[in-house]
């Protein structure tokens, strides 16, 4: 176990690295510096400028910099925010978009496996197509499609909820909503395919044999095997919940970390975006790793050698 | 099954059936995925004839009109007017030209990259094999709609760079598809024969196992348009993608977002047009899963 735990971190830092050689090179190879669009400055300051951001070393030096500097949780200073270094921004947003994507995926995972069991157990009927036709509107239409809708029907015309901000529990239901609905939809359906191969295999119908009440037969045993190809859709799910925080914070106007990178993007902030990358690059890396131990635990079939 | 002649000897001869004959049949009776198949095929049709219907032209600012003016059936101003008062109606055709073109050109890329490396992979085998997909590993856990979006910041807003930024990100699935259903029929016996006869390796894998491999690509290959479709109007939402005057329906969107609370229709309008194609063809792409795969349903 411990074993197989080390193996797959050793996959992990390669990934990581790659991830921030590429972010890094990808933004000092870019044409036009950081302050190419801010007015013209007399050479002298530039110089100055570049040499305080250490932009007048040779690239390589600059990188192992960047490196050392992330390993001490520094991500550098913001070109942008002058008073704020870029870790001050990201550990600012964090707790935020964590509470924010925390109860989304938690929400997600449980509706959502809900759904497709009862989906399944009750295949063909009424209950079946509602949600899957429901499920399938949830995957295709895009979640800034779902936001500005939810403001307008429950924000602006009914007037039951606000429709921006961050703080109150209020401030919470649009955005959770808009931001789990893709994966609700996502889960449920594969749930409900897993649930319905499961049903109908052997150790359920030995189960149904010896006479084991039907309820205690889905919860003891198919529930336990069906929900293993959603964990395996774990790391995509927590992925596409980060992405889609980008545009759900954005959108009402919260304070996190999706919105950082939205501003810094559109200022060229170079820092700030290759820190927000980094950033989320190495926590998907990590939530794929505990998705995939989680896996082992669940799934007998899992050997660690 | 179909009989139609008779033999001298008496033997009916059966007219094969396909897979593909046989797909089609499973396909034509899902009548969800018909029914979006009719769909879709209206709204690329009327996008791209667009131009040629006489209608305003998308950049037509009427100046009697205000900006975000209310949908009007007597002047034809079917969804009002945009924020410079042009014709949101044949505003929203145009993006479609463009959404929908970068639909299909960037799974085009992943379609070639994806099949390629994964076919390569799944017939060399071993190690070239094993680091052929550890390389796609490692690209799968790169949150790639921040290295698409770090791109445009890089190099500026091009239509073309997110074409390919987008197609160059999406052929992992591709290539994970490809490499199994390959692994699975390289033992097969006519690749055998081939490789007894003495045809090359790249003539193997682009003559016998990619036409063989081409059944689960079609249907993921409609699952990826929605896709590439969803990542662009992502990116053009938050203002990084297409620019005016070309504006795709991502694009359109995020405007409309912004003045919903005076213009409800605008946005409802736009993103009707956005979500109805992603539906139509998520549906196609189910339809056709269940047509190649009986199996699954």
């Amino acid at each position: 176990m411990l074993n197989y735990f080390f193996r797959r971190l050793g996959g992990a830092i390669p990934t990581l690295f790659i991830i921030i050689a590429g972010t890094f090179f990808m933004m000092r190879l870019a044409p036009g510096g950081p302050f190419a669009r801010e007015r013209v400055v007399p050479p002298e300051v530039e110089a100055n400028l570049m040499k305080a951001y250490h932009l007048d070393e040779p690239l390589w030096q600059q990188f192992v910099r960047y490196l050392s500097g992330l390993v001490q949780g520094d991500f550098g200073p913001s070109f942008k925010y002058k008073d704020f270094t870029v870790a001050d921004l990201i550990f600012g947003g964090f707790p935020v978009s964590l509470q924010l994507g925390g109860i989304a995926i938690v929400l997600a995972l449980v509706i959502g496996i809900t759904l497709g069991i009862w989906a399944a157990l009750r295949q063909n009927s009424w209950v079946d197509y509602a949600t899957m036709s429901v499920s399938m509107v949830g995957i295709a239409v895009p979640n800034f499609v779902i936001a500005p809708v939810l403001t307008l029907v429950l924000g602006l015309q009914l007037s039951l909820l606000p429709v921006g901000g961050w703080g109150k529990p209020g401030n919470y239901v649009l955005p959770i909503i808009a931001l789990c609905l893709p994966q609700i939809a996502a889960i449920a359906r594969l749930t409900r395919a897993s649930m319905i191969e499961v049903l109908s295999s052997n150790f359920v119908r030995t189960a149904r044999a010896k006479g084991l009440r039907e309820s205690i037969t889905i919860t003891r045993h198919a529930i336990r095997a069906a929900i293993l190809p959603v964990i395996s859709y774990l790391g995509p799910a927590i992925a596409n919940i980060i992405t889609g925080s980008v545009v759900v914070e954005q959108i009402f106007s919260i304070p996190g970390i999706g919105r950082y990178f939205v501003q810094g993007s559109l200022n060229r902030d170079y820092t700030l975006v290759m820190g927000v990358t980094v950033f989320y690059g190495g926590l998907i890396i990590l939530c794929n790793l505990i998705a995939d131990l989680l896996y082992g635990i669940l799934d007998p079939k899992v050997r660690y050698d | 099954m179909a009989v139609t002649n008779l033999t001298i000897d008496g033997a009916p001869e059966v007219q094969g059936r396909s897979l593909w004959a046989d797909a089609r049949n499973r396909f034509f009776r899902n009548k969800a995925a018909v029914t979006s198949l009719i769909v879709f095929t209206i709204i690329v049709v009327a996008c791209f004839v667009a131009p040629f219907l006489g209608l305003r032209a998308p950049d037509y600012i009427n100046w009697n009109l205000s900006s975000w003016s209310a949908p009007d059936l007597q002047t034809g101003y079917l969804l009002g007017t945009d924020g410079n008062s042009r014709d949101l109606f044949v505003r929203t055709l145009y993006g479609g030209q463009i959404s929908l073109l970068v639909g299909f050109t960037a799974t085009l890329v992943s379609l070639v990259i994806g099949v390629v490396w994964g076919a390569s992979a799944g017939f060399l085998g071993g190690k070239v094999d094993g680091f052929m997909m550890r390389i796609v590993d490692i690209l799968y856990s790169i949150p790639f709609i921040f290295f698409v979006i770090m791109l445009t910041v890089v190099f500026g807003r091009n239509i073309v760079l997110i074409y390919v930024a987008i197609g160059a990100v999406s052929w992992l699935d591709m290539a994970r598809i490809v490499r199994g259903q390959t692994i699975s029929i390289r033992r097969k016996e006519f690749i055998e024969a081939a490789e007894a006869s003495g045809v090359s390796k790249w003539r193997i894998i682009t003559r016998h196992i990619i036409p063989n491999t081409l059944g689960p690509v079609v249907v993921y290959v409609t699952l990826t348009v929605p896709n590439v479709i969803l990542t662009e109007s992502f990116i053009s939402f938050l203002g990084m993608g297409t620019q005016e005057p070309g504006s795709s329906w991502g694009q359109l969107v995020s405007d409309a977002a912004v003045v919903m609370e005076i213009a409800p229709w605008a946005i409802i309008g736009t993103g009707a047009f956005l979500a109805i194609t992603l539906l139509c063809l998520n549906f196609i792409g189910d339809g056709m899963r269940d047509a190649f795969d009986p199996k699954d349903r």
